[in-house]
């Protein structure tokens, strides 16, 4: 049966009530299990096939862009990470690298020089000697992986502004970029770089810092997430040109902040 | 059609709502394929649904849709507020009338007088939701950003917690996606009301 539906401007409202009440009340319960079904293959549906467009993906690039411009300016060059105490360090440290714990590859410390390139004043490669001859300080921080979990440890070395300082580095400049000997790579920004906590490692839990945590030295930053943090670091260079990274280039965002 | 009547939701409602339907199956969906590459509970949640394809991929969707969300959902509220629209359809709202049309939405009694009213139950879902997603927010923030923002990770019990919280609160928003779902299929003229308006 059609009901008419009177057409006065002035009560239309309550006409579109009306009909929407009388659709309602139709027996469309049973038509439940139906619908749902179609709502299911409706929600399976979507995501798939856009995914791998690489036109999303150049979006996708461009908002991880301006997601690295937003944590620049997020970022707080005063602002210190949580301590806490040797209580609640984590032990065992989790091992963590683009390979597996059995493919660590030796450095000999003895012969070892860290290069030092870019817009510095003094070139000159450090041996480890120099390097645990200047000021020590230590840091009880948790580290926080891009995979979501994070482990307290206890690291030990140079603070790096001094560090960059000392080399006189051009910390007008806009990037450090790191060369590792495990064919590792990274950059970091100024500000970062110059942050009272980021570190030169060079000891872990009180010891010299062991391959597996990144011997001879690696950069500990705990206002960064953990593939920012090289280890096995053979060269740093400073610079005005982003030089990416081992993950950055493959898609993680590059400024990986916390 | 020369004499449109009133909408039941006006065209903003509309708009926020289905730009909030995308960016909340990209976030949920991407979300789960980051809670993949390490868990805290003993299941993963099955990789045909996730996306992204790789962890990378699915922080990149993850850290995209967040902006769609943040910025759809402050048009939603300040138009809710500005337009007196909260206030009206949401409230009054009390503990006795939610189980009242809870339970006769149970014994299939509930009426459905006037579509343009939210019953007690639909009131304490939306506005459930609501501050669910803020509670998503929040956390994501803090996951985000847990040196820069200190306050809001001691709020959230610290970095850890943080991961619990924005993890239970997404179980919660899918829980009320279900429900929501549930309902439209029970009464699908509701479906054709956020599409048109009326």
């Amino acid at each position: 049966m059609i009901k008419k539906i009177p057409r006065k401007p002035a009560v239309d409202g309550d006409a579109a009530v009306k009909e929407a009440l009388r659709r309602i009340d139709q027996p469309t319960r049973r038509l439940f299990l139906q619908r749902s079904l179609t709502l299911g293959g409706l929600s399976l549906l979507t995501g798939c096939g856009i995914v791998d467009d690489e036109s999303v993906e150049r979006v996708l690039m461009k908002v991880s862009r301006f997601n690295d411009k937003v944590q620049a300016w997020i970022f707080d060059p005063d602002q210190l990470a949580p301590t806490y105490p040797e209580s609640m360090i984590t032990r065992p440290f989790r091992f963590n690298a683009y390979y597996g714990e059995d493919e660590i590859r030796p450095v000999n410390g003895d012969t070892y020089r860290l290069e030092v390139s870019g817009l510095v004043a003094d070139k000159h490669a450090w041996s480890l000697a120099e390097l645990r001859a200047m000021p020590q300080t230590e840091q009880i921080t948790r580290l926080i992986c891009v995979e979501g979990w994070s482990a307290i440890g206890k690291w030990g070395g140079v603070t790096f502004s001094t560090f960059l300082k000392r080399i006189g580095a051009d910390t007008t400049a806009k990037y450090v970029g790191f060369k590792c000997s495990d064919d590792y790579y990274t950059s970091i920004d100024m500000p970062t770089a110059l942050h009272p906590q980021t570190q030169l490692t060079l000891s872990f839990d009180g010891e010299t810092l062991p391959p597996r945590y990144g011997f001879p030295m690696k950069l500990r930053m705990p206002t960064k997430l953990g593939y920012k943090n090289p280890k096995h670091i053979a060269a740093l260079f400073v610079t005005n040109d982003n030089p990416g990274g081992y993950w950055e280039d493959q898609g993680y965002n590059w400024f990986g902040g916390s | 059609m020369t004499n449109n009547p009133a909408p039941i939701h006006p065209a903003w409602l509309r708009i926020t709502h289905w730009i909030n339907v995308i960016a909340v199956v990209i976030l949920v969906m991407s979300g789960w394929r980051i809670y993949n590459a390490s868990p805290f509970f003993d299941f993963k949640i099955p990789a045909g649904i996730t996306l992204g394809g790789w962890l990378g991929g699915a922080i990149q969707w993850h850290f995209a849709a967040m902006w769609l969300l943040a910025a759809n959902g402050l048009v939603y509220l300040l138009l809710n507020t500005v337009t007196g629209r909260l206030r009206h359809k949401f409230f009054p709202i009390s503990p006795r009338a939610i189980v009242a049309d809870l339970l006769a939405a149970l014994r299939g009694k509930l009426s459905h007088a006037d579509p343009r009213q939210y019953n007690a139950v639909q009131r304490a879902a939306y506005l459930f939701v609501i501050l669910d997603a803020l509670l998503l927010i929040l956390s994501g923030l803090t996951l985000w950003k847990p040196v820069q923002f200190p306050l809001l990770h001691d709020l959230m019990g610290g970095y850890e917690s943080a991961r619990r919280v924005h993890f239970f609160a997404m179980a919660a928003l899918v829980g009320f996606v279900i429900v929501h779902l549930a309902m439209v299929a029970l009464v699908p003229r509701t479906l054709l009301t956020m599409i048109r308006g009326k």
